[in-house]
């Protein structure tokens, strides 16, 4: 579904990215895992358009992503959870979600798309009407996430959705990610808490300095010997 | 005594409209694209004439033909965004922010020198039939066009107040005054929703002009006193609230008019620096804005 190609990617005059290679499949939850400032973020910003590379490819069921701007990417299906969530405070919970509905294709079934994420998170239906800035830490992330699924997207892109949660919301986070998944959402999750990332993906890619510099199912990760050492301790 | 103090009150609620209207214009853009337009002035000087030109040359009612000068001041706020202020999109903030103030104030120069070339530097004001018709209640006089000035300035606030809040693009404009990253992370192009609010910040201008012009008087060189003004309601209601800004407009009108009938009208500019000096100081969020969490 999603295909990366020897991807540089610059801030400025700093490489950030050198030769990102990684593959998605339909269905997948994939795991992107390694330590602060690895170019976790950065990877995920190219996928979504924010930020264009400088050289390689990037490919969405063979359509070529390289020179689609960051709202059309949108259009064609892929999706991002960005760190924090990034919901918008001022607004009602209610319009965060519609507004995730933007997109022309998605806006037609908003309310079909709004009741399916009522479902996922019942929390919140109940806060609908609430303003956004007034939600808690795990309600915002929440909305976030089921802002992003009203565009209906193939692929949903999750920047830390675990970031600042506290370690028994966390293992709920988790717990919805893995549903979402479960219900035909292609998920590519990016992680500092490794462990519980690779424990839950069916594959993940180790990042360090820019470059991958592992990749296996979840299990596999685990009891790779660098990753072992370097993360789980 | 008092009577003069509720007459100038009244005077004050009246001018403090469009002082309300003017500076939302330019908040909305401010809001949205990060731009600081010091230009927005000379494009309500633009809305005056085009609405002195119409009467004078056909005798199209200026309450009539504030349709046309919104269109007019839509076609110069994308002329200008096309040629000029659409370029410093991709800067970042306070870059966006110093590039635009320089751009906005060559703008104002031009403009008001290419008004004083082509309608001299005279005052003018339309005068119809019905311009010195006035109501008295309670002593106190009210103008007829200057009451329906307001009351039009009210309708245009409500009319884009719901606008903002009931439709898709008015949503889009606010999710991008909030995170304009966030909001291309919802399919929404930015770069319209920047052409759309400032053109709606030029009509806005536009239509303020109009009104001006009916009940005051405009010339080429009246620009800068507004945007000035704008500058100060904007920060008076808080950036970011338009209902906040509508009021700072009347707060600034109002203080205008009674300080001036106690100290006199030569400080009536000064008085609202003062005002805006004071706010910068014990409530730099504006008086009706709230820190964001």
């Amino acid at each position: 579904m999603l295909k990366i190609e020897a991807i540089d990617a610059y801030y400025g005059d700093l490489q950030a990215l050198w030769g990102i290679s990684m593959q998605v499949n339909e269905g997948e939850l994939v795991a992107l895992v390694g330590p602060n400032g690895a170019g976790k973020t950065t990877t995920l910003r190219v996928i979504t358009g924010l930020l264009k590379p400088a050289s390689g490819s990037i490919y969405l069921d063979n359509h070529h992503l390289g020179k689609e701007s960051a709202h059309k990417i949108v259009e064609l299906g892929i999706s991002m959870v960005p760190e924090g969530g990034k919901i918008f405070t001022a607004m009602s919970v209610l319009e965060n979600l519609e507004l995730g509905a933007f997109v022309a294709e998605a806006r037609k079934v908003k309310d079909q798309t709004l009741k399916w994420v009522f479902e996922i998170f019942p929390r919140l239906s109940e806060r609908k009407d609430q303003r956004a800035g007034t939600l808690s830490g795990g309600e915002r992330q929440m909305l976030a996430i089921g802002r992003a699924l009203m565009s209906k997207p193939k692929l949903l892109l999750l920047d830390e959705p675990s970031f600042g949660l506290a370690p028994i919301l966390v293992e709920q986070m988790f717990e919805m990610i893995k549903e979402i998944n479960r219900q035909a959402v292609t998920v590519l999750l990016v992680e500092q808490n490794v462990r519980a990332a690779l424990e839950l993906a069916q594959r993940a890619y180790v990042i360090e300095n820019g470059r991958i510099v592992g990749q296996g199912t979840g299990d596999d990760l685990i009891s790779f010997e660098s990753v072992r050492s370097a993360y789980l301790g | 005594m008092l009577e003069a103090y509720a007459q100038n009150l009244v005077y004050g609620i009246l001018v403090g409209a469009l002082y309300g209207l003017t500076a939302v214009g330019l908040s909305l853009v401010f809001g949205v694209t990060k731009f600081l337009n010091v230009s927005h002035g000379e494009f309500l000087m633009f809305g005056g004439y085009a609405s002195f030109w119409l009467f004078n040359l056909w005798k199209v009612d200026p309450f009539l033909s504030l349709p046309a000068a919104i269109v007019f001041l839509l076609a110069i706020g994308a002329l200008f965004y096309k040629l000029l202020f659409g370029r410093m999109v991709k800067l970042a903030e306070g870059v966006k922010i110093q590039n635009t103030l320089l751009i906005g104030f060559g703008l104002s120069l031009i403009l008001q020198n290419l008004a004083l070339r082509f309608w001299t530097a005279d005052t003018r004001s339309i005068t119809t039939f019905y311009s010195g018709a006035v109501f008295a209640f309670a002593g106190v006089r009210f103008p007829l066009v200057r009451v329906a000035s307001m009351v039009i300035a009210l309708v245009v606030i409500v009319a884009l107040q719901l606008f903002l809040r009931r439709t898709y693009t008015g949503k889009a404009l606010r999710a991008t005054v909030e995170n304009w990253e966030a909001a291309t992370l919802m399919g929404i192009d930015i770069q319209r929703v920047y052409l759309l609010s400032f053109v709606m910040g030029a009509a806005l201008a536009g239509v303020a002009g109009a009104l001006v012009s009916v009940g005051y008087t405009i010339d080429p060189a009246m620009g800068m006193g507004w945007t000035l003004k704008s500058l100060v309601v904007m920060v008076l209601g808080g950036l970011g609230s338009i209902t906040g800004t509508f009021i700072g407009g009347l707060v600034l009108g109002i203080t205008e008019s009674v300080t001036g009938l106690a100290l006199g009208f030569t400080y009536r500019e000064v008085v609202g620096l003062v005002l805006f000096i004071l706010v910068l100081i014990f409530r730099p969020q504006g008086l009706f804005g709230t820190k964001e969490g």
